[in-house]
């Protein structure tokens, strides 16, 4: 990728998780790369258990990372001391998936938004309220409810207070995990537009997770597809949703549900099977391109048009990759 | 919330009520103590071993003295060595269990298992040789018991921060940049508070048994000061002449326990610990 230097660069992300009672150990996040520029919104899809909030969390350094590297701003995250660490937060924060669970249920909304501005100083503690007054109203909510518990407030509503304690810093990057699945749909439009105006105003980049495609293809600029713990698709919105090119995205744009009940009916009745893909580990010989990546040593990735990209991995039998007799 | 639980919600706001009414009798008597005695409790008179009179309205020991007062004083005591030694395993506890749940791993391991030890031991067997080895003092006494308890409290305090460690909030507070210690004082610790208040009020019911238990053999604080356990054993020589000397300790010390365990059992309805 060229351009401007890209404000998260994220090589070879690696999440291993230890071997559990005999069970073997679980490579939830495989060799993961991929660049997220100023302003830009990176969108992180794939099924349940593929890896996606593994990937989120990691490059928070909330999760222990077993390979690869981070780096924000320029500065390597992987392996930094924690209280450096703790002071790169200003600059990446989190909104979860749960709004009910996310906020401490016995801190008023106005000790919670001020903890950030407290750890990291940010502004003098006179002008506390007014920063959070100021917060409050950049998500649309009335300062004055701030004297009141998390409780108090619905799930559209917490989820706004998320986002406001995640800017109070303002940070660069926002990891979005999820961050509309837990409300109704009229709601999860109504974040997603704040999402979109907040990006506007003050120049985010998001790594917004979800599975709900069309919301990504809504918010994303650039997407990525997850299976297995691997990116095995990385392009532009438009592109991978109009020309995937790889089958596991095929199959996934294949999934979502129609809104006829005859046609989707007759979908659910010839469903593709689970796509038996190739093995992972130790494969010998050519890949589906006709590349022997042990031989060459290159990264099993195949540029399929500018900025667009698919793994070599994980191709079920039978299927031709594009651009190949 | 289902009508069930609202029921309870209310028997166990009954239940506190009740239970810090007792308490309230105690404290009175641990605050104002000998200013309240009618005698001093060491002052004798020439009617030893006599029933409930006019002048003693629970009668007299073996060597005259009126059994009121040494109860009122010797309630004194006894509950100041329990309150003192509980809250000694309180912090002993909040401090280990909540070092050992949320740290985890090897300090985890290291510091149940060191509490296992202490567990291990029969509570009453542990502080009888403790007592015995090092000396019947107060000091001792409420050593003793602190140390002997505060297993039971650290245990309590480590399970609900285990699993509150998890919560989403608490990921959500690190992630903003606060401190792992912030973190378990003002994220943990708050959501973990009501099961430890029901837990400490049943050890403190326990306490008093064993604080009187031990007076009662002989190895509580040393005479002449009077305290409930050594006061029944007094009485029980003499429960064939004078039987009614032994109904005032054994009431007391019966009040004292149930006082906590009524309170234990209302703040585990009233705060719904256990469903959680």
């Amino acid at each position: 990728m060229t351009g401007a230097a890209p404000l998260l660069r994220v090589r070879d992300l690696s999440v291993t998780f230890p071997p559990r009672r005999g069970r073997p150990p679980v490579r939830a996040v495989d060799r993961v790369s991929f660049d997220i520029q100023p302003g830009q919104t990176v969108g992180l899809v794939g099924e349940s258990g593929s890896g996606k909030t593994t990937t989120g969390r990691a490059i928070l350094q909330l999760q222990p990372v077993t390979g690869g590297s981070v780096h924000l701003l320029g500065h390597q995250l992987t392996g930094m001391p924690r209280t450096e660490l703790r002071k790169m937060r200003r600059h990446m924060q989190f909104v979860l998936q749960n709004p009910y669970s996310s906020l401490h249920p016995r801190m008023k909304v106005a000790d919670i938004l001020a903890e950030p501005l407290k750890v990291h100083g940010s502004v003098p503690p006179a002008q506390i309220p007014e920063r959070v007054a100021e917060l409050m109203t950049l998500v649309n909510m009335d300062p004055a409810v701030v004297k009141r518990y998390p409780h108090e407030f619905s799930g559209g509503q917490r989820q706004r207070i998320v986002i406001a304690r995640a800017l109070a810093v303002n940070p660069d990057f926002v990891v979005c995990d999820e961050p509309v699945s837990a409300l109704d749909v009229r709601t999860q439009a109504q974040i997603v537009d704040l999402l979109h105006d907040l990006q506007a105003k003050l120049r985010l980049s998001y790594l917004f997770i979800a599975h709900d495609l069309a919301i990504v293809r809504a918010v994303a600029h650039r997407v990525a597809v997850m299976y297995g713990g691997r990116i095995v698709e990385l392009g532009d919105a438009d592109d991978v949703y109009d020309n995937p090119a790889h089958p596991y995205t095929r199959n996934l744009l294949e999934a979502v549900p129609v809104p006829d009940p005859a046609r989707q009916r007759a979908k659910l009745a010839d469903i593709a099977p689970d796509p038996q893909f190739r093995g992972r580990d130790g494969e010998q010989g050519p890949c589906v391109f006709g590349e022997d990546h042990a031989a060459t040593g290159a990264s099993e990735w195949h540029e399929v048009g500018p900025g667009h990209g698919v793994s070599c991995r994980f191709w079920p039998p039978g299927i031709t990759p594009p651009g190949r007799p | 919330m289902t009508d069930a639980s609202s029921r309870l919600r209310s028997r166990g706001q009954l239940l506190v009520a009740i239970g810090l009414a007792m308490l309230a009798v105690l404290l009175l008597i641990v605050a104002l103590g000998p200013s309240i005695a009618p005698y001093s409790p060491s002052a004798t008179s020439p009617n030893s071993l006599d029933g409930p009179t006019a002048l003693h309205w629970l009668g007299t020991d073996s060597i005259g003295r009126d059994l009121l007062s040494r109860l009122i004083v010797g309630g004194r005591g006894t509950l100041m060595i329990t309150f003192v030694a509980v809250a000694l395993a309180l912090a002993a506890g909040l401090v280990l269990g909540l070092l050992s749940g949320y740290v985890g791993g090897r300090v985890d391991l290291t510091i149940m298992r060191l509490l296992d030890v202490v567990f291990a031991f029969p509570v009453f067997l542990l502080a009888i040789a403790v007592v015995a080895a090092l000396g019947p003092t107060v000091k001792n006494l409420i050593l003793t018991i602190a140390v002997v308890y505060t297993p039971a409290m650290a245990r309590v305090v480590r399970g609900p921060v285990l699993s509150v460690k998890r919560w989403d909030h608490v990921e959500a507070a690190r992630s903003v940049g606060v401190g792992e210690f912030a973190i378990a004082l003002r994220h943990v610790l708050p959501l973990v508070v009501s099961p430890i208040l029901v837990q400490t009020s049943l050890i403190l019911a326990n306490t008093i048994f064993t604080v009187t238990a031990l007076s009662f053999l002989g190895l509580g604080p040393p005479p002449p000061d009077p305290n409930w356990g050594s006061m029944l054993a007094e009485a029980r020589q003499f429960m064939e002449l004078a039987p009614l000397t032994v109904i005032g300790p054994a009431v007391a010390i019966v009040f004292a326990s149930l006082t906590f365990i009524v309170l234990a059992n209302g703040l585990r309805e009233m705060l719904d610990v256990g469903s959680r």
